[in-house]
């Protein structure tokens, strides 16, 4: 039974690391209809800033902090540069241009870091372990992790319902046309909202860098789980994009804990163990496949849906 | 600083090949002899191969950038981890620039590519890192030497220190491939107490937390785990903040020079099978440790330490041959002597031309300047011959 809520802590803390990238890359899908692959890349930036600045510092929590404003202007950099030119293309086009994107920052990190996983910081000051219940000691940073994963969507729930920017955004997104006539910046906003979800994406490389490996290309395995969580979510959502990430969470770890015992009793022990990890790494891919038969546009369909 | 310059020279000349330019190459003396180093040095798996190339240069500025008395070109290729690249690249080092020796190789699968290609056109191939069972045994080739070991040794040696060491319940964590389950039958191959159970995990796993919460359920006396690069790091980190650093930790590929300067203090008292570690006290090996330390700026691996016996075995065998590399069977002869200084001590080949050479048990640790290292602690194996050497037939 401890184990079992010890695995939900898990998928927990794994579909909030999920939802704070996914959330950008569902942003400016939905708002601006625009692929941007090289979400991941801005997540690995965020990691490496943050390293980079926790080892000077010798804080990681400081080093934290200094990746938000960095991981803000670089989106801002990137959009000025490429992204802002790729809006009016087709869908081909932007994939094509982020994959690029991809590939030269990737090699760019390698060039300024090296190809071996940085060492990170661990963050200070707190516990190392927390007992949650008798005899179930639960690590305080993951804990942490799960804090955030409350209050960030809390936020941007505030900021995207309850406040003018946020209207503008909604607006936007439903008809850029009619916002612009009405005598809003349309350009600008988009900036913003790339900006705003890269400064996301930056943040939970951040923070998932004491827990995951900073190396080159750790934005893509991310990547493509964030792809799946904003198409179960529906794509622009940021409430589906929360109930998706932690979805995948738990699918992911529970499926990881269980499966290969489940099959325990239909298989023999060694095939068992060996199919129940195959199955499990591929058990999101295929409840997305279920669901997508069943609500196409995913769970929350978004505004442009 | 002239030898320096000529390396360098030579470097960039190899880099330039590899892209494609074949500027007029600077010769020190007629004909020098051409080596192709081939390692993975782009990409995820970039590290090792980083490793072992630099090791295979230090081991040539060593010897003056000279092997058995004549110069060296190396020539660095890239195989970027895709069979196909490697065989066309290594293809194009035999048959244009005509290279005489092709050493590195980081992955079993690249080496099992670009074996065919360079032994068939009868030129020596040393691996300095990979050792894939099937050329180990009946595949075996007059052509090809190792300086490392057969894959299955280090799990085996493993396998050996948690039956020496009286644990009674290992649990086992690797991922899904085939390496990996290698990994389980060289440990299960010495290991004679209960495996609880084996976990089975993603090439591209990111969170272990589902894994680590079941050990810490089983409470097993002693872990084993083989999870190179990137997972290592992540696996080492996520079983010091679950608290789990009282059950023995005991890995192969997972806790070494190439991940330690990323794993940090959490690695430290993690146990690890090698055939060598920075701390071995011989002359040769210190020697090398400290002129390695000084032009590359950091601790050298196993792997740069295989690298760099290579260059030494190399040297040693044309020396022997008097710089003659055309006359196949008396350079093989010489080869197989192995009479060259090792950082490990004494060095002698197998009927396979893999090594028999002793185990160790190493253990990560932090020096006094703050790097990270592995150390010994004690001998596992003694002059270990690998499992196939025994069906291998060399006439």
């Amino acid at each position: 039974m401890t184990l079992l809520l010890v695995q939900v802590l898990n998928g927990l803390q794994f579909g909030v690391l999920l939802f704070l990238v996914a959330a950008g890359l569902s942003l400016v899908f939905g708002v601006m209809d625009f692929i941007n692959l090289a979400h991941g890349v801005q997540y690995m930036l965020g990691a490496y800033v943050a390293a980079t600045f926790g080892l000077w510092l010798d804080s990681f929590w400081l080093g934290l902090l200094l990746a938000l404003p960095v991981a803000l202007v670089v989106g801002l950099l990137l959009e000025w540069l490429v992204f802002r030119h790729l809006y009016r293309r087709d869908h081909l086009s932007q994939v094509l241009a982020t994959f690029g994107v991809i590939l030269t920052l990737d090699e760019a990190a390698r060039a300024l870091w090296g190809s071996a996983p940085l060492n990170v910081p661990q963050p200070g000051g707190l516990p190392g372990g927390i007992e949650i219940m008798a005899g179930l000691n639960y690590p305080a940073y993951r804990l942490v992790i799960i804090g955030v994963g409350v209050v960030v969507p809390l936020l941007l729930w505030f900021l995207v319902e309850r406040t003018r920017i946020g209207m503008l955004v909604r607006a936007g997104a439903t008809n850029a046309t009619m916002v612009s006539a009405l005598g809003v910046d349309i350009r600008r906003l988009f900036t913003l909202v790339f900006a705003f979800g890269s400064m996301l994406a930056g943040f939970a490389g951040a923070l998932a860098s004491p827990v995951f490996p900073v190396a080159p290309g750790m934005g893509e395995n991310v990547l493509i789980l964030c792809f799946v969580v904003i198409v179960i979510g529906g794509i622009g959502s940021i409430r589906g994009a929360f109930a998706a990430a932690l979805l995948v969470g738990l699918i992911d770890t529970l499926g990881r804990a269980m499966l290969p015992d489940l099959l325990r009793l239909l298989l023999d022990p060694s095939s068992a163990r060996q199919t129940g990890a195959a199955l499990a790494s591929m058990l999101v891919y295929i409840v997305m496949a279920g669901l997508l038969a069943f609500r196409p546009a995913g769970l929350f369909p978004g505004p442009r849906a | 600083m002239k030898r320096r310059s000529l390396l360098k020279a030579a470097t960039v000349t190899a880099a330039a090949g590899v892209l494609g330019f074949r500027p007029s190459i600077l010769r020190a003396q007629a004909a020098p002899l051409k080596v192709a180093f081939v390692g993975t040095l782009s990409g995820p798996g970039a590290a090792l191969g980083n490793h072992m190339r630099d090791g295979w240069l230090a081991g040539l500025a060593r010897l003056n950038n000279q092997l058995g008395g004549r110069a060296v070109e190396t020539l660095v290729v890239d195989d970027e981890l895709k069979p196909d690249v490697a065989v066309s690249k290594v293809r194009a080092a035999l048959e244009r620039d005509k290279v005489d020796f092709v050493v590195g190789v980081v992955f079993s699968n690249m080496l099992q590519a670009i074996h065919r290609p360079v032994t068939e056109s009868g030129t020596f191939l040393v691996t300095t890192n990979a050792g894939p069972s099937t050329l180990a045994g009946k595949g075996c080739s007059p052509f090809l030497f190792s300086t490392s070991y057969q894959n299955d040794q280090p799990h085996a040696a493993m396998g050996q220190v948690a039956q020496d060491d009286g644990h009674k319940r290992v649990m086992v964590l690797v991922p899904n491939y085939q390496a990996g389950k290698d990994a389980v039958a060289g440990f299960k191959s010495r290991y004679k107490g209960e495996v609880v159970d084996e976990l089975y995990v993603s090439l591209n796993q990111l969170d272990f937390s589902a894994e680590l919460a079941k050990i810490a359920a089983a409470k097993p006396d002693a872990i084993f785990t083989f999870m190179p690069g990137g997972l290592g790091v992540n696996l080492v980190r996520q079983y010091r903040q679950a608290g789990l650093e009282k059950t023995p930790f005991l890995s192969a590929f997972t806790v070494d020079e190439t991940t330690l300067p990323a794993q940090g203090d959490a690695s430290l008292g993690f146990f690890t099978a090698s055939t060598w570690a920075p701390n071995v006290d011989n002359p040769h090996s210190r020697q090398f440790v400290s002129a390695f330390e000084a032009a590359y700026g950091y601790v050298p691996s196993l792997f740069a330490a295989h690298s760099y016996d290579a260059a030494h075995l190399l040297d040693a065998a044309i020396k022997r041959t008097g710089g003659d590399v055309d006359d196949k069977a008396a350079l093989r002869a010489s080869l197989e002597k192995a009479d060259f200084p090792s950082v490990r001590g004494a060095f002698r080949f197998g009927a396979n031309h893999f090594p028999v050479q002793d185990f160790w048990l190493c253990k990560a640790a932090k020096r006094p300047d703050g790097k990270y290292q592995t150390e010994t602690v004690r001998r596992v194996l003694e002059a270990d011959t690998d499992a196939y050497a025994a069906s291998c037939r060399l006439s």
